[in-house]
Parts: structure tokens; sequence; C-alpha cells
């Protein structure tokens, strides 16, 4: 698998990222070598191995079903650009 | 029956695909411990995790999960001990994450079937391709102001179950009473609330047509449909103008549309060309999901009986019409009624007294079962009375009337009003000999071979008695004096 300058544009415009035109090239040659690298796992045989979910062995913790966070707006609306009425209040967003 | 529509070229055949949306009943969201109650102030139920902070963790609800399995046993589907919780990228103004936590390779629940009953009497099985878990969004509203966009988050982070059916669905019909199928079954579960206006429950449906035996054709996904109406407007509406657009020589494409609420037709939504790719990869927050096959024996040990059963045991025990039986557990409510209603009387009565007069009544005064002035007790005791001859069908139909007045009890109005049905025969027969004796032209005539007039005997029998002579014996005995 090899990383051409269109899919380092592809993929900074899936994950909104803005890169200089002059970075396009020595992206698309990182991202070949750190996939190359990666792929010298392949020499490694897993046939019959089940993929590896945690190395510690623990299960997905679970919760109880209650009511023990919330109610905090002020808190969640800190960051926010611009507030109305307790709503986020962003660019339009519709088209 | 035949689902082909007529084009003008020929005929097609319509294949439809739905996804629905069903908001699980929890306290709590998926992920967090804040609220999923509705009609909260705006982004009052967010926890720091719904609103994405950095550093914050998905803890996974245990009652959502157990939520899913039991749907997907109420599915009849397969339950998979082991599955994955992927992030499903996208950029939304109201996705906090930039991603929504979801599954797609090892969903939680896999294949399973429906049964749904249609208009004209048959009953066809739709297939379900899967069942999975994921977080809803948060809302986002745009007619606030000119230039904005206000974001509220409280539904961000709420459970849904995705219900995929199989490509099965072969008309608007079929669709709606699929929706309505599903509504049901996790109603009856109480593993979501069904309830479609505060958008609990909404549809995205897949629509395409082609020709009888042909490949598939390409199709339009129309999304986030919340009523039954709607969703059959939508299929109707793609499914007219997908085979004009093929029969002017033209083709389909596959896009996403919307539907208008307004108007009843579905547009395209405008060009968002990456918008389906997600790059879904497993999320490293979160660690299978994994339970034993006794957690799920036990939840299926625990499953209330579903609409379906119910039905079965309405028709083969009670001898109930499949009619009557499917008007009473489409709603889980109504079941309910019937069964306490039912409890200890003659059941097929019970259950024509409940849909045609009590359902015509709250009909008429614009009210529903939840609101009815007579209760399942009170509506047996009347049926009660009928049956042990206290009052006759017709005087019934009186008594009733009154306790949707008044929600007395029938045989309270039956003292009151001194409606109880005369049963002993002096009494009949005195009415029956004032009767003749006032019509005696009438009875010469009977015996002299009009045979009709018997029947006006009886009615003036019964109106001397104001309705409360045992017809019955009205009848035995006048047989007998104009013998």
């Amino acid at each position: 698998m090899s990383i051409d300058k269109a899919t380092v544009e592809k993929i900074a415009r899936l994950a909104r990222l803005r890169v200089p035109e002059e970075r396009m090239m020595p992206i698309a040659g990182d991202l070949n070598r750190i996939l190359n690298w990666i792929e010298e796992l392949n020499e490694v045989p897993t046939d019959g191995v089940e993929p590896l979910a945690s190395v510690t062995g623990h299960k997905l913790p679970m919760r109880r079903d209650e009511i023990s966070d919330g109610d905090i707006q002020e808190k969640v609306l800190a960051n926010a650009p611009e507030e109305a009425s307790g709503f986020f209040v962003v660019p339009k967003v519709v088209e | 029956m035949s689902n082909l529509v007529t084009g003008r070229t020929g005929e097609w055949e319509v294949v439809i695909g739905m996804e629905v949306h069903a908001q699980v009943s929890s306290q709590s969201k998926l992920f967090s411990g804040a609220p999923t109650r509705f009609g909260a102030d705006p982004n009052q139920n967010v926890s720091l995790v719904d609103a994405a902070m950095p550093g914050m963790l998905p803890v996974i609800n245990e009652e959502c999960v157990r939520q899913a399995i039991r749907t997907g046993l109420g599915l009849n589907a397969q339950i998979n001990t082991y599955s994955v919780f992927d992030r499903k990228n996208y950029f939304y103004a109201d996705l906090p994450q930039g991603y929504q936590i979801s599954q797609f390779k090892h969903p939680i629940v896999g294949e399973g079937a429906i049964t749904i009953d249609l208009k004209d009497g048959s009953s066809i099985e739709i297939g379900i391709e899967r069942l999975h878990l994921e977080q809803d969004a948060g809302k986002s509203m745009h007619d606030q102001h000119p230039s904005k966009s206000y974001i509220d988050l409280n539904r961000s982070g709420v459970a849904l179950m995705e219900i995929v059916s199989k490509p099965d669905i072969r008309s608007a019909e079929q669709a709606g009473a699929y929706m309505k199928k599903l509504r049901s079954i996790v109603r009856y579960l109480g593993t979501c609330d069904g309830n479609m206006e505060e958008g609990s429950m909404r549809a995205d449906v897949n629509v395409s047509v082609r020709r009888p035996g042909d490949e598939l054709g390409t199709r339009t996904e129309t999304k986030n449909l919340n009523s039954v109406r709607f969703i059959m407007q939508a299929i109707d509406y793609e499914v007219q103008r997908q085979i004009e657009i093929l029969e002017d020589g033209g083709q389909i494409d596959q896009e996403t549309r919307l539907f208008d609420t307004n108007t009843g037709i579905t547009r395209a939504m405008r060009g968002k060309e990456d918008a389906h790719d997600y790059r879904y990869f497993p999320d490293p927050d979160l660690l299978p999901l994994e339970f034993t096959d006794e957690f799920v024996s036990a939840l299926q040990a625990e499953l209330p009986e579903l609409p379906d059963q119910i039905r079965a045991r309405l028709i083969g025990d009670y001898g109930l019409s499949s009619y009557d039986a499917a008007v009473i557990t489409e709603e889980k409510e109504t079941a309910a009624f019937y069964e306490a209603a039912a409890e200890g009387r003659d059941k097929k009565l019970v259950a024509n007294w409940m849909t045609v007069e009590l359902f015509g009544a709250l009909n008429k005064a614009g009210k529903s079962l939840g609101d009815s002035p007579v209760s399942p007790h009170q509506l047996g005791g009347l049926v009660g009375l009928i049956s042990d001859g206290t009052i006759s069908g017709r005087i019934a139909k009186d008594v009733f009337a009154e306790m949707m007045e008044t929600s007395k009890d029938a045989a309270v109005i039956i003292e009151e009003k001194g409606l109880k049905q005369v049963s002993d025969s002096g009494a009949i027969e005195a009415l029956i000999d004032q009767v003749l004796a006032d019509n005696q032209d009438k009875v010469d005539e009977y015996r002299g071979g009009k045979d009709k007039l018997f029947g006006f005997f009886v009615g003036q029998t019964m109106k001397l008695s104001k309705g409360q002579a045992n017809p019955a014996m009205v009848n035995d005995l006048l047989k007998s004096k104009l013998g």
C-alpha cells in the first residue's frame, strides 16, 4: 500500500486539517514509512490466533443505570464560542 | 395479492429495506450517567462525557446492554455474546466527539425475523439483518437566528438501537405494518417507549424499483421519518419518482433524500461527496462487549408475553376471531385492559363489547383507552350481568351509555333505575295477556294464518315491559298462549 499526494489531501479533508501544499509530499513520505513498518508485522504467522483486545485480561466494565451526572450547564457551556438561552450558538450549518 | 406497480411501460417491483432507530428505555445514557429524560432545559442533561471534553472516558450502561439483548430476543434473533464498539467518524455541529460510538462489524444482535399482518388477512415474514447499539447525536435548531444554528446536546449520548431489516419489504403498506409491529414489540418488552412524535422511534427507508425478476435497482435512502403515515407517503412518492425517471430512460442516483412533511415529497440532500466515508475503527476507549449464554437465558426466561403469543392464546384458548385478537393485541395497554376485563367472564362477549361498544364510545368522545370512564373491571361486570340473564343485551347498551357518563358500576345503575330483566313467568304472562286483550283484532288475524304478526306481539310485550322482559321467555310464553 502506498500513500500518494491525493490520498493525503483526502485524509486531511476528512479530518478537517488544513495542510499547506509544501507539506503534502513530506507527509505522504512519513505515512508510507509508518505503513511499511507496520507491514513488517505481516511476517509474523497469526493463523488461528484470536485478535487481542486487551493485554490486561480485563473485561469491559459496566455501570448501573443510575443518574449520576448532568445538570452542569455552566461547565458544559464554559468553552462555547457563543451561547444563548442555554444553547451553543455556532455558524449556521444547514444548507 | 400482487404488490407490483404498473407504470406506463409495464410492471415494476418495489424493494424496501428499513433502518429503525429506537431509543433505549433507560434512566441514564449509554456511556455516561447523565439523564435521558425528555423535555429538560437545553444542555441540562449533559455530562462532560457527552460534551466530549478531552480525557473523558465512556463507561457502558449495563441496562442498555440488557435492553438490546431483550429486544433481539423479541425479534427472534441471534444474540452475539461478543460484540465490538467502533467509531463512526464524521463532523457535524451536534456531534461533539467528531465520531459516533456505534457497532459495525460485530453487532450485539444478528439475524432474526418478525411476522407482519396485512389488511387482506395474510401474514408475511420480514427478515432482520441486525441490531446494534449506538449513541444518539445532539439536536441542531436552524430557525432561531438568520445566520446561526443553536445546539442542544441533551440527546447526545442517549442509547439507540438501530434495527436493520432485510430488503424483504415490497410495498408502503408492508413498510407501515413492519414499523407498527416493531413498535408493538419494543413497547411490550419495555425496551423503547415507541413515542414517534418525541423522536423515540424514527426510520430511514431504502427504496428501489426493478422489473420483476431483474437484479436489484439503485436505491435511495430517505432519512428520519417519524410517523407510520410519513413512512408510507415517502415510499409512495419515491416509487413514483423512480419509475418515472426509469421509464423516461433516466437512471437513479444513489443518494440520501429528505422528506418534506408539508408537501409529501422527497428531495435530495445537497452533495456531500465524503458523507459516507466514515472510516470505522474499533473504539480504543472500549473493550469488546462480552457476556455469557447464561446471562442471555436469564433474560429470555423473564421476557413478557409478546403480541404474537398473546394473539395465539386469544384465538386458541379464548376462541376470539383473528381480527378481534389483532385489534386487542396491537397495543400493550389494550391487551392488558382486555385481560383484566375478561377475567372470569365470557371471553368472546367481552371482546365484542370492548372492540365495538367501548372503542366506539371512546372514539366518539375523543378519548383514549387510558382515559376510559369505564374500567376493565366494570366492563367485565356488565358482561357478567348479561351472561347471567340479569339484563338483556339491549338494556345493557343503555346501562353502558350511563356508565360512560357516570363511571358507575353496571349493577348500581341497574338497581337505581330498576332495569333488572323480568324473568318471572307470572309477570310476563300478565303483560302478554294485556297485549293480546288490547289487540284482539290482530290476534284473530294471527290465528287466521298471518304468522308474521308474531313479531308484532313480541315487540308490544317488550315495549310494555320497558325492554326489561326476558326476550326468550316472552317468545316461549307468547307461542303457548297464541298456540
